[in-house]
């Protein structure tokens, strides 16, 4: 009995956080648009009974999804999603990596210091933080005021609202994602593995790529996907930082459910964003998977 | 001297392959190696035997280029390597946690120092087999570490040591993680090896019965300081301090004084109401020196009467009998407290056997079974 309600317990989770949802947005996407509350038809009447089940499924069509493909806008948005996550990805490995080596490379004594240092932006609103770029890299901002002081530049760069401003923020905000997973594989590699490879012959830069980096490769993967499957519906960062020339999926949703006041649209969507997310998500699992594995 | 033993050490023309000229390896204010000299020659297989802590690790360290002296010279084949980078030293090292790529099979394992040597192809194949022929672990090539035993994975790191063919092997505690049935069989295995390729072998262990089996020479270590350098014979028969009498297998240590009553015997007075011992020492004392009597506990004889002809004898009673199966070991007191220990094979059977607690028994030794140590 009591196991029963243990192996319960993350079936109704999944199912009330996430299968309930995501029923009630792919309906939505299968209805039409109408001016009302809320603002699509049809809705499920169940006073009506067996009739009322048939006529509510009789309604539902892949209009939206047609729609979808007819406007160009959409697969432009969700492949200029999935590039900008693919490069903010890999500026955020390169910029992580070094960070995460640092610091499993660090004294003991230091390392939970460094380690709080990564996670202390999380204790400030995400949103302030993005506010706080704009004013660093705005025309008029602390970045281009220290530059022209400095002499490095003649006139203020610009910066805010092009796309540069949105990998900043990308790899700013999820900079801590990247870290701490690649850090976690570091800092398990046992010292004597490099120094082995040294005694047989590695030059410390053959022995960081042969041993350090293939022994790490579970957390690069890992910070990798937790970076890229979150970036591709991001919102905020392009919005606020990207200006109207970022074109991001996560942007259209937002204005399709808020401007537009087009639910059944923007379900439609969201749906597909999710079945494009479904494959890394897989991917994702079956790293995870082969590490914990590979551990026992 | 018979020139069929393997005796470089004895040898005043032979030229040593490793040569300590007073290392020191200090770590902050802690002084690991204490202004050390130490000879090791080739083809030998040495062993640095001491406690956790006594710096035998550093010594190994220092020879694989992991640690710099802080003072002296460390000489391979003549040369400082001082200079050396770890990745240039014709030394190669099996770590304690036999520290295998786990990201690699064990052919790929066994073949990762000579690929760094660019080593062409055929050779390497040639060589890796060979090596894995020589370890038999023709069966597990392609598995990955974690998928074969721990006494696998000990032939694992040994095999990849010793692919490169170093002049020098350095082995730190390679059977530390062994139970004790596998560890005796792969100490034999690890000679055997060590005689076919003719490599030098160091053997770091705090296991003296690992190294009084593997090495020809034993350097017995304590605090950065060699206690005793010497064959495994000589240690445990002629240890030249209490500290390593008491190191290396069971002994009883009984303190008193000297008095010289011949050449290179002595009378030693050690307790109120018993009579004196009579031991030969080479070593001089001076009458009312203060010294140690080492005896082992397999030369004191039991027997339940005196012993017409002992020249050392004491009463006592049996307090505790340790029977460890093949031996046992009797922890006799004596009238004054002391406890002395007697071993004995358990050649019949145990129902059988001559005493037991609370019998009063004789010890007695020979007057050369003892080692005379100054304080």
């Amino acid at each position: 009995m009591r196991r029963a309600v243990l192996i319960a317990i993350p079936y109704v989770w999944l199912l009330a956080l996430f299968l309930v949802p995501f029923f009630i947005v792919l309906k939505i996407s299968l209805s039409d648009i109408a001016l009302a509350i809320p603002p699509y038809t049809p809705t499920l009447d169940l006073s009506q009974g067996w009739a009322g089940i048939k006529e509510f499924f009789s309604q539902l069509d892949f209009e939206n999804f047609v729609w979808l493909t007819e406007d160009d806008l959409y697969w432009k948005a969700y492949l200029s999603s999935v590039k900008i996550a693919l490069i903010a990805t890999a500026l955020t490995l390169l910029v992580g990596y070094p960070i995460a080596y640092g610091m499993a490379r660090a004294p003991e004594e230091w390392r939970p210091t460094l380690m709080m240092l990564v996670i202390l932006p999380f204790w400030t609103s995400f949103l302030i933080r993005v506010y706080a770029w704009m004013g660093i890299l705005s025309n008029e901002g602390y970045l281009n005021q220290f530059l022209l002081w400095t002499g490095i530049i003649s006139t203020p760069l610009t910066i805010l609202n092009t796309q540069t401003a949105v990998y900043i923020g990308i790899v700013y905000t999820y900079l801590p994602f990247m870290i701490l997973p690649i850090y976690a594989a570091l800092d398990r590699l046992d010292g004597s593995l490099i120094e082995a490879a040294e005694d047989l012959g590695c030059s410390r830069t053959q022995a960081f790529w042969l041993v350090t980096i293939p022994l790490s490769r579970p957390g690069i993967i890992a910070g990798c996907f937790l970076v890229m499957i979150p970036v591709i519906g991001e919102f905020v960062i392009p919005s606020l930082l990207g200006g109207s020339g970022t074109l991001m999926i996560g942007k259209v949703l937002w204005e399709e459910f808020f401007s537009n006041r087009d639910w059944p649209v923007a379900s439609a969507v969201a749906v597909i964003l999710l079945l494009i997310l479904v494959i890394p998500i897989v991917l994702f699992q079956r790293n995870q998977q082969k590490q914990a594995e590979a551990e026992q | 001297m018979n020139s069929t033993v393997f005796a470089p050490w004895d040898d005043p023309q032979a030229k040593p392959l490793i040569q300590f000229k007073n290392v020191t390896k200090r770590f902050g204010g802690f002084t690991a190696i204490d202004n050390l000299s130490l000879d090791i020659f080739e083809r030998e297989f040495f062993a640095l035997l001491g406690p956790s802590g006594c710096g035998k690790t550093t010594m190994m360290r220092m020879l694989a280029g992991f640690e710099q002296p802080s003072e002296g010279t460390i000489l391979l084949s003549g040369q400082d390597i001082a200079p050396v980078p770890p990745n240039k030293r014709a030394v190669n090292m099996m770590f304690q946690s036999y520290a295998l790529f786990p990201h690699l099979n064990v052919w790929d394992n066994i073949a990762f120092g000579l690929r760094r040597d660019n080593m062409p192809k055929h050779d390497l194949e040639d060589r890796v087999e060979e090596m894995l022929r020589l370890t038999r672990l023709e069966k597990f090539a392609r598995r990955k570490p974690h998928q074969i035993s721990g006494g696998q994975r000990q032939r694992v790191a040994l095999a990849r040591s010793l692919a490169k063919a170093p002049k020098l092997l350095l082995l730190d505690e390679p059977l530390g993680a062994l139970d004790k049935k596998l560890r005796q069989d792969t100490q034999f295995e690890l000679m055997d090896i060590q005689e076919k390729t003719g490599t030098t072998f160091v053997i770091v262990t705090h296991d003296q019965e690992e190294a009084m089996t593997v090495a020809s020479r034993v350097a017995v270590m304590d605090q950065g300081k060699l206690m005793q350098v010497a064959t495994p014979d000589r240690i445990y028969e002629n240890p030249n301090s209490v500290y390593v009498a008491d190191f290396i297998g069971d002994v009883n240590i009984i303190q008193g004084r000297a008095t010289s009553t011949g050449e290179d015997t002595y009378r030693i007075d050690w307790a109120e109401g018993q009579p004196p011992l009579t031991a030969t020492s080479a070593n001089h004392f001076s009458d009312g020196q203060t010294c140690h009597l080492a005896i082992r506990p397999e030369k004191v004889t039991i027997s339940a009467e005196r012993p017409a002809d002992a020249v050392n004898a004491v009463q006592g009673k049996v307090h505790d009998i340790a029977y460890l199966g093949n031996l046992s070991t009797y922890y006799v007191e004596l009238s004054n407290g002391i406890i002395i220990k007697a071993q004995t094979a358990n050649t019949r059977r145990i129902s059988r056997r001559s005493f037991t607690w609370e019998d009063p028994v004789w010890l007695s030794w020979t007057a050369t079974a003892a080692v005379l140590l100054a304080d």
